[in-house]
């Protein structure tokens, strides 16, 4: 069972909810959280322990100048500008290449040559007994998060639970997390933009065809709208976390409220339980 | 020598534009014949690195010389490799003005590292 969580845009407390579901689930079963926002991952803060780097590399093309005729074609046909051909060399920017594998294919002389340059890594842990904490985290400048996060959901692969936390906003990444999952939670909060991100949010899943459901964080009671689109677009909504001082005094000091406040254990309990299609 | 102006039509009458990689027009000037081409830049809507492609096009067309507004740091790497000097022009003038400050010394250099 594999289960994401997204949210249309940042900031809306998609990590909180990660963390505290996997950490709740941990007490019953064994579980793997995959921190998928590989450009800002957070998950490391809640659970702080020591970690084991696996590098993530990604084939970029070299040119043997030895065949290489400076016909261009290889510079015309990438379309990331990664390749420039002069009259007596080619450039590589390799920061700009989406390894596509693109300029080998069209080369006539077969000059290109596939190298591997490391575009990030994977972090492993074992923060607290059942849980695994996988983490990406894609180096400063590089292009290439979907690399990573495909790397870090293939060292997640073969757990029987895994949970993916999604980078925020609807972008690439966000597809590559969701690819493969079998149930989303969507977290929004009950104000117009959090309504306005949760929509495209919702449209994005509907197009790939994963079950959701939604958590209102940070919620002031006045959500009659936010319901009002759930029911709307079938999305059950799973569970709703009120905003209160003493839930913000507990994410401020980077704690978990399953762990920290009374109640809360069990209601991120049946968070996982109401979650579409979990069998649990 | 072969001159580029990158500019916002074609013809040496038109404005020269600041923009180099999404410029949507490049006009390449021989300064010995002062015969004109004019290319229109395929890259305009491209989605990124326009820049280092743009260049790999002066250097197809045996360009030596760039008269622009600005260039990004890929591009600039590219057109230091292949020896392609570029210069600034800030103004609303034409491809022809910008070609006459050229020739008078006016211009200057733009820094590529
Ligand atoms: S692999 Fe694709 S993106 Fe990378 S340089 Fe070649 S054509 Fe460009
Ligand atoms: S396509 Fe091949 S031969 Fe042509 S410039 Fe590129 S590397 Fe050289």
């Amino acid at each position: 069972m594999k289960i994401a969580i997204a949210s249309g845009k940042g900031g809306t407390g998609k990590s909180t909810v990660a963390a505290n579901l996997a950490c709740v689930l941990s007490c019953t079963r064994d579980v793997v959280l995959v921190d998928c926002d590989v450009e800002e991952p957070n998950l490391h803060l809640f659970f702080p322990a020591a970690a084991v780097d696996v590098p993530v590399t990604t084939p970029v093309p070299a040119i043997n100048l030895d065949r290489c005729t400076f016909c261009g074609e290889c510079g015309k046909f990438c379309r990331f500008g990664a390749l420039t051909v002069l009259k007596d060399r080619v450039l590589v920017f390799p920061e700009l290449c989406h390894s596509c594998g693109g300029c080998a294919l069209v080369c006539p002389q077969g000059a290109v040559r596939e190298i591997p340059r490391t575009v990030g890594r994977v972090a492993c842990s074992r923060p607290i007994p059942r849980l695994t904490l996988v983490s990406g985290v894609l180096n400063e400048g590089e292009v290439q998060a979907p690399a990573v996060i495909r790397a870090a959901k293939m060292l997640a692969e073969g757990h029987p639970l895994a949970i993916y936390d999604a980078s925020p906003g609807i972008a690439c990444p966000v597809i590559e997390t969701l690819e493969g999952s079998d149930a989303c939670v969507l977290v929004t909060e009950s104000t117009p933009f959090g309504l306005h991100d949760l929509s495209l949010a919702a449209e994005v899943v509907e197009k790939i065809g994963i079950p959701a459901g939604v958590v209102i964080n940070r919620s002031d009671g006045e959500d009659a709208p936010t319901m009002e689109f759930c029911r709307e677009r079938d999305l059950p909504v799973l569970m709703t976390i009120p905003f209160s001082r003493e839930i913000a005094a507990v994410q401020n000091r980077g704690g978990l409220i399953c762990r920290d406040l009374p109640g809360w254990e069990e209601r991120f309990a049946g968070l996982f339980e109401r979650i579409p299609g979990v069998r649990p | 020598m072969i001159v580029c102006i990158t500019a916002r039509a074609a013809g040496t009458d038109a404005p020269v534009e600041e923009r180099f990689g999404r410029a949507p027009c490049f006009v390449f000037v021989d300064t010995e014949t002062g015969a004109s081409e004019s290319v229109q830049n395929p890259l305009i809507d491209a989605a990124g690195g326009v820049g280092p492609r743009a260049v790999q096009m002066l250097s197809e067309h045996g360009a030596t010389v760039l008269i622009t507004g600005q260039v990004g740091g890929n591009a600039a790497k590219a057109l230091e490799a292949g020896g392609i000097r570029a210069y600034a022009y800030r103004g609303s003038g034409s491809v022809a003005d910008a070609l006459a400050g050229y020739a008078a010394g006016n211009l200057t250099p733009l820094s590529l590292s």
